[in-house]
């Protein structure tokens, strides 16, 4: 399926929370409404005609001047070999958004991934715990204000440069 | 190995009203069979497992954060890191998504000499993925052959970019070297030598029995849970579906080359055991050996990179590909806001999912088969953290 029918097809399904598409970025995607993304997931894994079975990425981006945190979904079909681009944008200073564990396993871990380094808070998540950085670590790196402390339990984060 | 008998034991412990004592037990962060720095969190009955819970991060350089710092072409060198074994997979990855940003034609050349560079390094990748996993069984052996070969690839690698592991070949826009003198030569002679000795390999590995034993009807994953968790790869094959991104979603010159996608089979134990994911490597490697002789026959002259400027700034806008890698399917997600620096960078890479699997396979093994697993599963630990 085009972009264009898999926006029409989400469309009339979901009508207002399906929010708009753009058709002219390098790859097609759909913006969609942070609550419904669940469902819409759900809805794209089980039609027929879109049947994405898999959850190829997951990635966050902070777009700070916006105000936002964007989360893209790249879904995609064995069935059908087309993909689908969902994203949804949520708060900075509150960033949550509804898990979609339940439609595929492998966001545990990507989900998990996304709340470690940029403080998403995936409601309804299993186990949503710190995956990379320490338990311990306060603040998210990839945010784009995070500053890097100077130092991790006495270890200095802070090192001459070798080429002076 | 069978767990028939022992399910039974443990039962009959419970209706004797005796409690058994669930044990924790630590394996890791530095334990050789890991292939890197990760560790496990085993909760075991006596020798079965009943979870054995992932604890990655060891191996966390912050790859993604470097890459907003250092600019287009200067991420290059970082991408290496990100999977050391197949490097050239990462590193023509960023620049397929580069140049997808920047609408940069690649030539005809430079996608051959890509191609033949990664072709090789998935053969190098998947000799070091089962002479460690024979290794890791056991047999000491195999892996002194397989590691001799690939010692071999190591030495053609170099004479190509100058470096045996962290290449730093390609370029945004093509291949940084066209390829030397006599290297087509010196390639053919290896697979010359080094076709007719996979089938030694075959017979000194795959049909050994207690190998066999170890591997066959161990953590098997059904095509359905494969796809669910995002397995990718040998993995996802080894489980019977058939999709390669060579394949299916082709790019490079892959359309121009034949060769075969294979898929698991049975032969041993059931569809998709660590035996089956064995035994799709030792049959891709004679794919790549393939791929390889129908690019020196087919490659054309010409210029192997095109003029980029040193000030790269590729439009605003994201895009996503895709590359098959030696551990499958390899996401490279970029964003760019029309500067020198890409906004952000994700790679989502073969080994993550892999990782996060383990916990769900590795329930009721034996405590031994954790190595098969990770082994089978060919997790590369700095692809998981990166």
């Amino acid at each position: 399926m085009t972009a264009t029918e898999i926006y029409e097809r989400l469309k009339a399904r979901f009508g207002e929370r399906v929010i708009s598409v753009a058709l002219e970025a390098k790859d097609p995607w759909i913006l969609v409404d942070p609550a419904a993304i669940a469902e819409v997931c759900a809805f794209v894994r089980d039609d027929p005609e879109l049947r994405c079975d898999v959850l190829s990425n997951l990635s966050g981006v902070d777009y700070k001047a916006q105000g936002w945190i964007e989360l893209v979904y790249h879904l995609y079909s064995y069935t059908h070999r087309h993909y689908v681009i969902l994203k949804v944008h949520t708060p900075r200073d509150a960033a949550e958004v509804s898990t979609v564990e339940r439609v595929w396993k492998a966001a545990n871990w990507l989900e998990r991934e996304i709340y470690d380094l940029l403080g998403v808070t995936f409601t309804g998540h299993s186990d949503l715990r710190r995956l990379l950085m320490p338990e311990d670590w306060i603040g998210y790196p990839l945010r784009k204000d995070f500053v890097e402390p100077e130092e991790y339990h006495g270890i200095s984060t802070r090192r001459e440069s070798l080429l002076r | 190995m069978s767990l028939a008998g022992f399910e039974v034991e443990v039962e009959q412990v419970g209706q004797q009203g005796l409690e058994t004592e669930e044990m924790t037990l630590n394996m890791g962060p530095q334990h050789p069979s890991t292939h890197g720095v990760l560790r496990f969190v085993v909760k075991a009955d006596g020798e079965v497992m009943r979870q054995a819970i992932p604890d990655v991060g060891y191996l966390h350089r912050s790859i993604e954060k470097i890459a907003e710092k250092v600019g287009w072409h200067g991420f290059m060198p970082y991408t290496d890191r990100v999977d050391y074994v197949a490097a050239m997979f990462c590193n023509q990855g960023w620049g397929m998504v580069s140049e997808r940003l920047g609408d940069i034609a690649v030539p005809k050349r430079g996608e051959y000499c890509r191609v033949i560079a990664a072709e090789l390094n998935r053969i190098a990748s998947h000799l070091l993925s089962v002479g460690t996993m024979v290794l890791d069984i056991g047999a000491i052996t195999p892996f002194f052959h397989a590691f001799r070969e690939r010692e071999k690839i190591n030495d053609l690698i170099e004479q190509l970019c100058g470096a045996r592991l962290t290449y730093n070949y390609m370029r945004i826009g093509g291949v940084a070297w066209d390829l030397p003198p006599d290297f087509i030569e010196k390639v053919t002679a290896f697979l010359d030598r080094f076709e007719p000795m996979l089938a030694e390999y075959h017979d000194l590995i795959s049909v050994n029995k207690l190998y066999v034993e170890r591997c066959a009807g161990v953590a098997v994953i059904s095509p359905e849970e494969a796809v669910n968790y995002n397995l990718v790869g040998p993995n996802l094959r080894a489980s019977g579906v058939r999709y390669d991104v060579r394949r299916d979603e082709p790019y490079s010159v892959y359309p121009e080359l034949e060769f075969d996608v294979p898929v698991g089979a049975a032969e041993h134990g059931v569809l998709g055991d660590s035996y089956a994911r064995y035994a799709i490597r030792i049959r891709e490697m004679k794919e790549s050996a393939r791929i390889l002789r129908q690019c020196f026959r087919q490659m054309p002259d010409g210029p192997v990179i095109t003029k980029v400027p040193r000030k790269f700034k590729p439009p605003a806008g994201d895009a996503y590909i895709r590359v098959e890698s030696a551990r499958g399917d390899m996401g490279w997600y970029a964003v760019s806001d029309g500067t020198e620096y890409p906004y952000r960078c994700k790679v989502r890479t073969g080994s993550f999912a892999a990782m996060a699997i383990i916990d769900k396979v590795s329930q009721g093994l034996m405590l031994a088969d954790l190595v098969t697993v990770i082994a089978s599963l060919d997790i590369v630990a700095p692809e998981v953290d990166r």
